[in-house]
């Protein structure tokens, strides 16, 4: 989908920072309590790690943006425990009022209503039975495509040509695991794209390379 | 989705953090103990440091080097770092001519056996939006400026792929250990975006 999250090529967002020595880990504790609190709200709302991704996708703006990149760890959660029904939605900003001091009413809980779905094998590399498609330097197309829910095709590259420089381990398909309906196991190829292909005649000299799965990819002529 | 309160003020992230291990803790859903044990483990045992000692081993083992580049994923399992975005690692070499660096327009995906979680700018919008399309520029405001000559690969991390970078051994270290190489080497270099220094 069209997404805050899908960054790359956008302009607006200023210079890059240098990198600094010795920051920590997490600068605020509320960060890695967020951090922590997602990893296992990932198993407790019976998503994925695809499912958590669409859920950051789906962030407005603000929820994506102001509080940085634990901020919308948690906002992602927030929206994966109310989605299965684990949390009634405004649970954690009526609980948070109440910390300060506030007595506001909390929303009942709900009847969890996890998603009918459970993962083949641990993690996301797949055995596929089937030959890879593309072969190693066989020049290819990410197809033009603007699916309405989860993709890791990012939008600067559709419509692109390149060539395939590695064929990577078959994977499960994000765009339909981030939405319970099914593995769809396939290849994933790393695909290197001259950055004239992608940004004009003006562009810098240099090339991207991007892991996209299979059915993201045709024949380029 | 709901992230200002009633009364019209944001509610800090904080609160709404404690807010919702409160709510998961009191009905037994999550255990605290695995919370601080998640926080520890990628406080005190998950970082750079670990990439760094595949590093200093490839720069004194040539059969390590060769192995880590073929197969970065068991390579780096046999030094005893594997987990969570480590399923499948490829390491690619920095040389005097070219040079990979890494990114993630996407989200923020990063090595995080080799080299922990990600910094701050790694995360930050600029670098994701713009390391696609202007890497010479990214780096040079970030420090690192490259020849005209040198060619740049940037690595999109949009799938479960992991990438890091075998950075260039610096000219001057020939005479160092292995033990003597580790601290050199940079969780920068090893996302590629600075070289290691000599010390």
């Amino acid at each position: 989908m069209e997404s805050i999250a899908d960054m790359g090529g956008t302009r607006g967002w200023g210079p890059a920072h240098p990198p600094s020595g010795d920051e920590p880990v997490f600068e605020q504790g509320w960060q890695g309590r967020a951090f922590a609190l997602t990893l296992l709200s990932v198993w407790v709302s019976g998503q994925n790690i695809d499912a958590f991704r669409h859920a950051q996708e789906r962030l407005g703006r603000a929820a994506y943006l102001d509080d940085g990149y634990f901020g919308r760890w948690l906002n992602a959660s927030e929206l994966m425990l109310t989605d299965s029904a684990i949390l009634a939605p405004g649970a954690i900003d009526a609980r948070a009022r109440n910390l300060t001091g506030e007595d506001v009413e909390e929303p009942p809980i709900p009847a969890p209503a996890r998603p009918d779905y459970a993962p083949t094998a641990r993690g996301s590399l797949r055995i596929v039975d089937n030959a890879p498609a593309f072969s190693v330097g066989e020049r290819v197309r990410a197809k033009d495509i603007s699916p309405a829910g989860h993709t890791r095709l990012p939008g600067y590259l559709r419509g692109h040509a390149g060539v395939v420089e590695l064929i990577q381990p078959a994977a499960v398909l994000p765009d339909t695991n981030a939405h319970f309906q099914g593995e769809n196991p396939q290849y994933v190829y790393s695909v290197g794209f001259g950055s004239r292909e992608l940004w004009g005649a003006d562009a810098e000299p240099f090339s991207v390379t991007a892991e996209l799965f299979e059915s993201y990819l045709e024949k380029a002529s | 989705m709901t992230t200002t309160s009633g009364s019209g003020g944001r509610i800090p992230p904080a609160l709404r953090t404690e807010a919702l291990e409160q709510l998961l803790t009191e009905r037994g859903l999550i255990d605290p103990k695995a919370m601080n044990e998640i926080i520890t483990e990628y406080e005190t045992n998950v970082g750079p440091l670990n990439g760094a000692k595949v590093v200093a081993r490839a720069w004194t083992d040539p059969q390590s080097r060769q192995r880590l580049l073929e197969d970065g994923t068991a390579a780096i399992k046999e030094m005893g770092f594997s987990g969570r975005q480590g399923e499948h690692i490829v390491v690619v070499e920095n040389t005097a001519t070219t040079h990979n660096v890494v990114v993630c327009t996407l989200c923020s995906c990063y090595p995080w056996p080799v080299l922990g979680l990600p910094p701050s700018w790694y995360k930050d919008p600029a670098y994701r939006s713009r390391m696609v399309r202007e890497p010479r520029a990214v780096l040079a405001e970030m420090g690192l400026e490259l020849a005209g000559d040198v060619q740049i690969t940037v690595r999109d991390s949009t799938s479960e792929v992991r990438w890091m970078v075998l950075p260039e051994r610096p000219a001057g270290t020939e005479h160092l250990t292995e033990e003597e190489l580790v601290p050199l080497v940079t969780r920068d270099a090893m996302v590629g975006v600075a070289k290691v220094k000599a010390p």
